[in-house]
């Protein structure tokens, strides 16, 4: 026998209105949990895609959509830069590495991303199988591509033009071939087919009838090659203040910084956040009025408990402490469930975007954040029981033994 | 074993209830008799400390109430006073043993399980150990109630009209099973009552009036 087991027979004997308040506190709860864990993972996946890139420079347009085409992979690239101003901009002293992607043709909705093995290199891929390519039309493949697709080292597949998947927009001649697949790396690159960008450029370029690919590649006359993007390392912090200006006042290109457009995106995303976060802390808040609804009310079913646990010896300040404890137990259990429910909720969250090709979320990861989640149900509890608390501290023992 | 000295007690600025001298030894039995609206229950409660008098003293077992902080006069009445309420008043969501345990709990006194079971066997009661009150007839709701105030070995039990909407055989039940178990435990035993089928079996009365 002790405050715990009291407050549970309590608990026990009102199970439906027990039920509701833990529901509603778990709502609550859970809601929070959900929008912690996937903005999160949203943030750091944003964050490691962009990690090292300090510029992305592409041609004209809206600088989110640069950022967007050619770092997450997420829309259509503006259009492209010529390659000699590209290598201009390659070679400025205060350009520490500049990785060059041409993109324009996908697989199955999985975009073809021409480039160096610089780019391999900078997001640290590792082969599951195979190799990195060495000639034109050798492809490497992301493991999510690798998953969807079925493809593995040694398949031949066609491109298609733009993002599209319809039947008819592939190219006719000229089969890709899957020389390696990387292994699983939660970055951009799983959802990528990798190639040169010779390849690329081979693909587009006005050279049909010649059916050796390393020919075609050769023959490519400098002022036909095209880069989409250049994702760009600083070389010095000068860079920052020098380089966007640069580039945008000498060329047909412009720059976007990674950093400063996905906060702007951030904070588009993040009105529909705190919409979200609102509807969570009205869940909390009828939670706890709920909690005091039921506490209050049960004060006065429970006057003479009270009151005969007074006679057999208890102190005021005990029956206060009981109230406090069974409002702390009720916010405990709703807190935890509602911990078990958020996160199983991201995780289903996470297979449902799995579906859409779109970024990975998982519930299986803990967000330090969340203890102040459990911490605010426990208050929610606590100040919740304060009056009832009160009240039954005030007992009037042989009044209320009086009256019944 | 206590005694009121002067006791006064107001209600609205009117007397309720006045005790000039009251005495009982260790053990003895005493009723309280009086009508309706004499003070009976307000007596008791006085006596057991839960109801603080306008004027006038209560010691029992040599404790003078007076001297006491509230939260001493709380533990005091835990492990020295037992009482059985007229509605019992058994915690409804509590099983009878856990009853028991709640008296020793709210006493402050160690939780002996064995002695909450060895009270409900001298009541015929141990298989009834894990029901809810609600399951219990009215009679063995009181067993009960009377294994609640004894639990703790009290040595002044008080009873609020123990007797009260029972039929004659039930009446002297009642009465015997609180007398049987004052006796037990040595217990000074008060019970307050209008009932007069009882007079004769209690030695000791306290008659109250009205007051004008």
């Amino acid at each position: 026998m002790n405050l715990a087991t009291i407050s549970l027979s309590y608990l026990r004997a009102r199970s439906l209105n027990t039920l509701l308040n833990v529901l509603l506190l778990a709502l609550g709860v859970a809601t929070i949990v959900l929008l912690l864990l996937t903005t999160h993972q949203l943030d750091q996946r944003m964050r490691r895609d962009a990690q090292g890139i300090d510029l992305v420079v592409g041609a004209k347009g809206s600088p989110m959509q640069v950022i967007l085409s050619s770092i997450y992979h997420l829309d259509v690239p503006t259009g492209n830069i010529p390659y000699k101003q590209a290598l201009e901009i390659s070679r400025h002293r205060l350009v520490k590495k500049a990785i060059p992607l041409a993109l324009g043709d996908s697989y199955k909705g999985f975009r073809i991303n021409g480039t160096t093995h610089e780019y391999l290199a900078h997001y640290g891929a590792k082969f599951a199988a195979g190799k990195a390519w060495e000639k034109p039309l050798e492809a490497v493949i992301g493991a999510e591509v690798a998953l969807r697709t079925g493809l593995a080292v040694g398949a031949k597949f066609k491109g298609a033009h733009g993002m599209g998947d319809k039947p008819g927009d592939e190219h006719e001649s000229l089969p890709y071939a899957v020389v390696g697949v990387l292994a699983p790396s939660g970055t951009v690159i799983d959802r990528l087919v990798i190639t040169s960008v010779e390849s690329v450029w081979a693909m587009h370029a006005d050279h049909h009838e010649i059916k050796d690919i390393n020919e075609i590649a050769r023959q490519i006359k400098d002022e036909e090659k095209e880069y989409t993007a250049l994702l760009i390392q600083y070389a010095s912090p000068i860079a920052a203040a020098m380089l966007p200006r640069y580039i945008n006042n000498n060329s047909g290109m412009q720059s976007a910084s990674p950093a400063y457009e996905t906060a702007r995106l951030f904070s588009i995303i993040g009105v529909g956040v705190d919409v979200l976060r609102g509807f969570a802390l009205v869940l909390m808040f009828s939670a706890g009025l709920s909690v005091f609804i039921a506490l209050y009310n049960a004060l006065n079913e429970r006057r003479y408990d009270l009151a005969v646990m007074r006679t057999l010896g208890a102190r005021p300040l005990k029956l206060m402490a009981l109230l406090l404890f069974e409002g702390l137990l009720l916010a405990l259990i709703g807190g935890l469930l509602g911990l078990v429910v958020g996160h199983a909720l991201t995780e289903i969250l996470g297979y449902a975007l799995k579906a859409a090709q779109q970024v990975s979320v998982t519930g299986w990861i803990w967000v330090n954040d969340e203890w102040w989640v459990l911490a605010l149900a426990l208050g929610v509890g606590v100040v919740a029981a304060l009056l009832p608390a009160w009240r039954a501290y005030r007992t009037d023992i042989a009044g209320t033994l009086a009256r019944g | 074993m206590f005694a009121v000295e002067n006791l006064i007690h107001a209600y609205d600025a009117r007397d309720v209830l006045r005790v000039a001298s009251w005495q009982a030894e260790q053990g003895a039995h005493w009723l309280i008799i009086g009508p309706s609206g004499s003070g009976k229950t307000t007596l008791l409660h006085a006596l057991a400390g839960i109801l603080k008098p306008t004027s006038g003293s209560i010691t029992v077992a040599e404790q003078d109430f007076g001297a006491l902080k509230p939260a001493e006069l709380d533990r005091f009445r835990g492990r020295h006073i037992g009482m059985v309420l007229q509605r019992l008043h058994l915690v409804a969501s509590l099983t009878v043993l856990n009853n028991l345990l709640l008296a020793q709990y709210m006493a402050g006194e160690p939780q002996n399980a064995a002695r909450a079971r060895e009270v409900l066997g001298s009541l015929d009661l141990e298989d009834k150990a894990n029901a809810h009150p609600h399951e219990l007839s009215h009679g063995q709701a009181q067993r009960v109630a009377v294994a609640r105030a004894v639990v703790n070995k009290p040595k002044l039990l008080l009873a609020d009209e123990p007797t009260s909407n029972l039929d004659d055989a039930r009446c002297l039940q009642a009465l015997d099973l609180l007398q049987t178990q004052a006796k037990a435990c040595c217990a000074t035993l008060v019970i307050a009552t209008h009932d007069q089928r009882i007079k004769a079996r209690v030695p000791h009365h306290f008659d109250l009036q009205p007051q004008a």
